[in-house]
């Protein structure tokens, strides 16, 4: 599955999408791909404080117990509550299903994220 | 099978007898065949540690009746804590921790004993990537942050990411060593002198004792406070056989912080000692599991000084005469004189075949499967411990299995991919028992 180019992309195989002034977070193709089957999703509260690179979900899969991170600073604002019991949409459409929308304490910080460009070439080199 | 509670309670002697005997031929366990579950140490439990956790002196035990009349069960305790003690160096050991988790909780604990009565605030602890996925979780539980510590291309800890990382909000690191690749870090000194130099503590995860045992001691490496696992190291059953017993051992500066009561000597009596004031206090209800501390004594009796040496011994060369058998037909990632287990992986399988494909096809082989997918840091991972109570016999048994699967995967895939075939239950669906699970029995 192409990585698309409408968003950018963390090495911990996050990927974070603008809307407004919104940041959208889920997880990458290659991520769920890695994790297998997920069967358990652990969102945080709205309203709780996110710091860059610090767990911000846990994604549990048949094989592991995994952290999400925050792609960066901010503030939960709305939570992906339908993957409390369907989890399986992080597998089935991964580019569509967001976890976490982050209200981001420093907008450029999103800038600084990968591109998806940049992404597939940090994929293609963890597979070597 | 038909299982006979469908016909209501009037069942004869006989038909009670062949329940349980057709429930018991569906079991596998060590008594069974082969079990070589990495980083469990599923060793053989020598029958006589039975015979002597079943003596009625210890069995009729109540564990409030007066201390002058259970003399011969806190003596046993008493020396058993001395054996632990010349086996690891520690100054004193707690043999009150139910199991390994329970000793981790407790180590770390006197961790945070120790700084809080230095009045020193350490919010973080180390924890190498290649750890037990306990140990960031005992870290936790205590308050502290788990922060990782990747591995070098040797399996080593990383000490440049260490000497980095260890600052003066470090309250210590968790080591498991060997590590849970099977290798000795050949860095552990170091490792523990980079820690103590910043005002650390390190703690030893025993889980992999069974490589050391007699060769060398722990707390001589560096090693402050460590829990061992009676159940895996020294012989006394778990998983379904349990209950396991995780005893703590540490240094002299941490003793004030044991749990409570310590057994003492008093002249010629010996007694429960509850004054510490610095205790961490209880972790399990009485004493432990004593009935275990039992076995583990009859056990460490039975083979004595030279023999427990010998564990270690035979348990790494078995290790070792494994995985260059297997070497050849299985990618070895990383390639290096091991300890009392090794990693495989799935890497070289042709047509698709995983390690979940080997490790089910080897039960048609009448193996119990390695630990799977674990350590986390190798890819398709097979760990395998064969322990030292199997014969060269029973390891050339496996090693002739695991060659054939490899054929197997090569000629007739589909017969890897579909297995098991002879078990009684087939592929169990592990999405749809996550996804759904069903936790009660329903006549």
């Amino acid at each position: 599955m192409d990585n698309p180019e409408d968003r950018k992309y963390t090495k911990g195989h996050e990927w974070a999408k603008k809307e407004g002034e919104l940041i959208v977070v889920g997880i990458t193709d290659f991520a769920q791909h890695a994790l297998t089957d997920i069967v358990f999703v652990e969102l945080p509260e709205k309203g709780k404080e996110l710091e860059k690179g610090k767990q911000m979900c846990v994604v549990e899969s048949v094989k592991s117990v995994s952290d999400i991170f925050a792609p960066v600073n901010g503030e939960v604002a709305e939570v992906n509550s339908e993957l409390e019991n369907s989890p399986e949409k992080l597998n089935q459409a991964p580019f569509d299903s967001w976890l976490v929308k982050i209200k981001p304490k420093d907008p450029a910080e999103f800038d600084s994220l990968m591109s998806s460009q940049q992404y597939n070439e940090y994929v293609a080199g963890l597979e070597h | 099978m038909k299982l006979v509670f469908e016909k209501g309670m009037n069942l004869s002697e006989v038909e009670v007898i062949r329940h349980y005997s057709t429930l018991s031929k569906l079991n596998f366990g060590v008594d069974f065949g082969f079990y070589p579950l990495g980083s469990c140490t599923m060793k053989y439990n020598p029958k006589i540690n039975e015979d002597m956790a079943k003596l009625e002196g210890f069995t009729l035990l109540h564990p409030l009746q007066p201390v002058s009349t259970a003399q011969g069960a806190l003596e046993l305790m008493h020396n058993l804590e001395k054996m632990l003690c010349e086996i690891c160096g520690f100054e004193r050991f707690s043999l009150q921790p139910a199991a390994g988790a329970n000793g981790e909780l407790t180590g770390i604990m006197i961790i945070q004993a120790y700084f809080r009565k230095k009045r020193e605030n350490r919010s973080k602890i180390l924890v190498p990537d290649s750890a037990h996925g306990t140990n960031p979780a005992s870290v936790s539980v205590c308050g502290f942050e788990a922060v990782e510590i990747k591995s070098d291309k040797d399996g080593n800890i990383d000490l440049g990411e260490l000497k980095e990382k260890m600052t003066e909000d470090v309250a210590g690191i968790m080591i498991t060593n060997p590590n849970t690749l099977g290798l000795f870090d050949q860095n552990i000194l170091e490792v523990c002198k980079i820690v103590h130099e910043k005002g650390g503590l390190v703690y030893g995860d025993g889980a992999n004792m069974n490589a050391m045992l007699g060769i060398c001691k722990p707390k001589e490496l560096g090693i402050d406070v460590m829990h061992l696992n009676l159940h895996k190291s020294f012989a006394t059953p778990h998983g379904g056989g349990g209950p396991g017993s995780g005893p703590v051992g540490v240094i002299k500066e941490l003793v004030e912080f044991l749990p409570i009561p310590l057994i003492e000597k008093k002249g010629e009596e010996y007694v429960f000692n509850y004054e510490n004031e610095n205790s961490i206090g209880k972790l399990r209800s009485f004493y432990g599991n004593f009935g275990v501390m039992v076995k583990a004594y009859t056990y460490l009796k039975a083979i004595g000084a030279e023999g427990i040496r010998e564990v270690a011994e035979i348990a790494v060369l078995n290790a070792n005469y494994l995985k260059e058998k297997l070497k050849k037909h299985y990618n070895l990632p990383f390639d290096r004189v091991c300890q009392h287990e090794f990693v495989l992986d799935d890497s070289k399988m042709p047509n698709g075949v995983t390690t979940n494909d080997i490790a089910k096809r080897l039960m048609d082989y009448g193996f119990h499967p390695p630990t799977v997918y674990f350590p986390l840091i190798v890819h398709g991972a097979l760990m395998i411990e064969p322990t030292e109570t199997e014969t060269k016999e029973t390891l050339d048994e496996f090693a002739n299995a695991m060659i054939k699967i490899k054929e197997e995967a090569e000629k007739n895939p589909e017969i890897v991919k579909g297995a098991p075939h002879s078990t009684p239950v087939k592929r169990l669906d592990a999405v749809k028992a996550a996804r759904e699970p069903n936790l009660r029995w329903k006549p």
